[in-house]
């Protein structure tokens, strides 16, 4: 206790350079959450995906279609329990800058597939009977103050022409992570429209098809099995996990990931050097002083435990403002940005990145203001006084 | 000083100080004696070694070679730890400055030795109070040294010094920071732990009239001792 309001008092006896150093912390923890927290929301799909789900595509790219009649094939290999596709309509909502996610599917199988979609029953029964309607995200509608009835128009950049949608049904994700910004439609209405107004090379055609399997361990095999059948045919498959398929979209993206992580660690070390900068500041004024604790019989630990203790207290506290500022700026954040981050929730395991950094940052500061305290000859500390 | 069985005991001391490639020879074959319930005054111009000399008896500094023996313990062949928990429990302290810490109260800068000692916190608190009794400041127990006079901060001192009843009780320039009536003051506290409590003071002073208030009074110059039973200043 004794030691504990020592340490306290100690740390506030130059309030001006303690607050400005906690407040040096708090920024630099709050800039690492928000940046460690983009890096988790990168891979968030990867985490989301499950593991009994497959998705096929074409084997040469993404953007060539796969033929409809592929569908009843894949559902017949063994260990299929459900298929489903989808299309990427890629339609553009009032201008370029109100970016969502927006895709045709087959509305009964994919929702069946994707249990963490959640509907309500009557919306759900709504939007499976008209054909030209869709569902939009809990997020994405309330960012448009969209209500169910409305109209809402998309642009088509792939798929020429305006095209409208009666919104039947607002869903949300079954926990925090499924991303509520994204707009489903009718694969059917997209199909009929092409069909009657273009000869457009989709017709009969879909982006992927989304598997359910039975048995997550017989992933590699039916994977296999899948782009077996359609070997040599006109549109050979590469079948995946869910999971690899999300991460070959983020390996196009890893520089950046990467830069980010950098980033994070770089600010990590630039607070150490400001709190170290502190920290031996504080112990070259107080020298004379633990060579007075040493002379009174304390012997180093004791000195480093003082020095140690102020630098943690004025690191975590610095760290506990930073935590606190990160839930309120990843909100902003997250509005600001939920075009491109549409789930932003801070997770405890950056809470726990945060904590360790900052004892890895008040542990560090400490040593070479220890050493020297622990170093000095009581009889050259004492002549510093007076 | 005859009669009583010696609490110091020094024999053939040197100490030398390197600086650049100089050796600097700061004590030269030192040898004394001290009695238990003494109070000695080291005098001697400045850069004579009495510091340094203090300075080894308080187990602060390790002589070149020789024997100190204080309360029959050789001090001199410890390492760091040992001496650091030696002083802790047969060194008391006061200084010119009075090295009080500033952001604790003179209650708790008196505390400050107790800390090693094992002592429960109720029996440190009447440890404490006890002491700034004895030092007459039982009413300033709970104010901080920059609220206290220059005298009032070293009788805090001087009850840091004495709190844990150790064996010696070392003095640096205790009165040189201070204005007459307050060194009067302090030297009159020091002069009462040697009479009532039979304490062992062993000061350094350039003061005659603080060395007047010891028993015996020993002059170094140039690292070399000179002893005065008597003084007439």
């Amino acid at each position: 206790m004794y030691i504990l309001k020592l340490i306290f008092r100690n740390a506030f006896r130059h309030k001006l350079r303690t607050s400005l150093t906690i407040v040096g912390v708090a920024i630099a923890i709050l800039a690492f959450g928000l940046l460690r927290t983009v890096i988790t929301t990168w891979y968030l799909g990867v985490e989301t995906a499950s593991a009994n789900r497959l998705v096929t595509r074409n084997a040469v790219s993404l953007v060539f279609p796969l033929p409809l009649s592929h569908k009843d094939k894949i559902r017949q290999i063994e260990g299929v329990k459900n298929v489903s596709y989808g299309t990427w309509f890629g339609g553009i909502y009032i201008d370029e800058k109100h970016f969502f996610a927006n895709f045709a599917m087959q509305p009964q199988s994919y929702l069946a597939i994707a249990p963490e979609i959640v509907i309500p029953s009557n919306q759900k029964t709504a939007f499976f009977r008209d054909r030209k309607s869709a569902v939009a995200g809990r997020k994405l509608a309330e960012r448009y103050g969209w209500k169910i009835g409305d109209i809402i128009t998309l642009k088509g950049t792939i798929f020429h022409g305006n095209w409208d949608f009666v919104l039947r049904g607002i869903y949300k994700g079954r926990d925090q992570n499924v991303d509520e910004t994204a707009f489903f439609f009718h694969w059917e209405y997209l199909n009929e429209t092409l069909r009657k107004t273009t000869h457009h090379s989709w017709i009969d055609q879909v982006g992927w098809y989304l598997i359910e399997i039975t048995d997550p361990e017989m992933a590699a095999e039916i994977s296999q099995k899948i782009d077996q059948t359609f070997k040599n045919s006109l549109a050979e498959t590469l079948t995946e996990t869910e999971k690899a398929f999300t991460l070959s979209f983020i390996s196009m993206t890893e520089a950046i990931v990467i830069a980010i992580q950098l980033i994070s660690f770089v600010i990590i070390l630039i607070i150490m050097a400001v709190v170290a900068n502190t920290m031996a500041m504080t112990a070259r004024e107080r020298i004379g002083e633990y060579a007075i604790f040493k002379t009174l019989g304390f012997g180093g630990l004791h000195i480093s435990g003082l020095i140690l203790g102020e630098s943690l207290f004025i690191t975590l506290l610095g760290t506990a403002f930073g935590i606190i500022l990160t839930f309120p700026a990843a909100k902003i954040f997250s509005k600001t940005l939920s075009a491109y981050f549409p789930v932003f929730n801070i997770t405890r395991e950056t809470i726990y990145l945060d904590i360790v950094a900052s004892f890895i940052v008040a542990f560090v500061a400490t040593i070479f203001p220890a050493w020297r305290a622990i170093k000095i000859r009581i009889a050259d500390g004492l002549r510093r006084i007076g | 000083m005859a009669n009583k069985s010696p609490i110091v005991e020094i024999n053939s001391l040197y100490k030398s100080y390197r600086k650049g490639n100089q050796i600097i020879s700061v004590l030269n074959d030192i040898s004394l004696n001290i009695d238990e319930g003494e109070f000695l005054a080291l005098m001697g111009p400045s850069g004579s070694g009495k510091t340094t000399l203090l300075n080894l008896i308080a187990g602060i500094d390790k002589p070149d070679s020789g024997v100190i023996k204080i309360d029959g313990i050789d001090i001199a062949s410890m390492s760091e730890t040992e001496l650091a928990q030696w002083r802790a429990l047969n060194v008391g302290f006061i200084f010119q400055f009075y090295n009080l810490i500033p952001v604790l109260t003179a209650f708790e800068n008196v505390e400050i030795p107790l800390l090693l000692t094992g002592l429960t916190k109720k029996e440190r608190r009447e440890h404490v109070e006890m002491t700034m009794e004895l030092v007459n400041l039982s009413d300033r127990m709970h104010h901080y040294p920059g609220q206290l006079s220059g005298g009032q901060q070293q009788r805090v001192a001087i009850a840091r010094a004495i709190v844990t009843d150790p064996t010696i009780l070392v003095a640096d320039e205790p009165t040189g920071d201070l204005d007459r009536i307050s060194a009067n003051d302090v030297l009159d506290l020091m002069e009462r732990l040697v009479q009532e409590l039979s304490k062992t003071i062993i000061m350094v002073t350039h003061d005659p009239r603080a060395a007047k208030k010891a028993h015996h009074i020993i002059h170094i110059d140039k690292g070399v001792l000179n002893v005065h039973p008597q003084i007439d200043f």
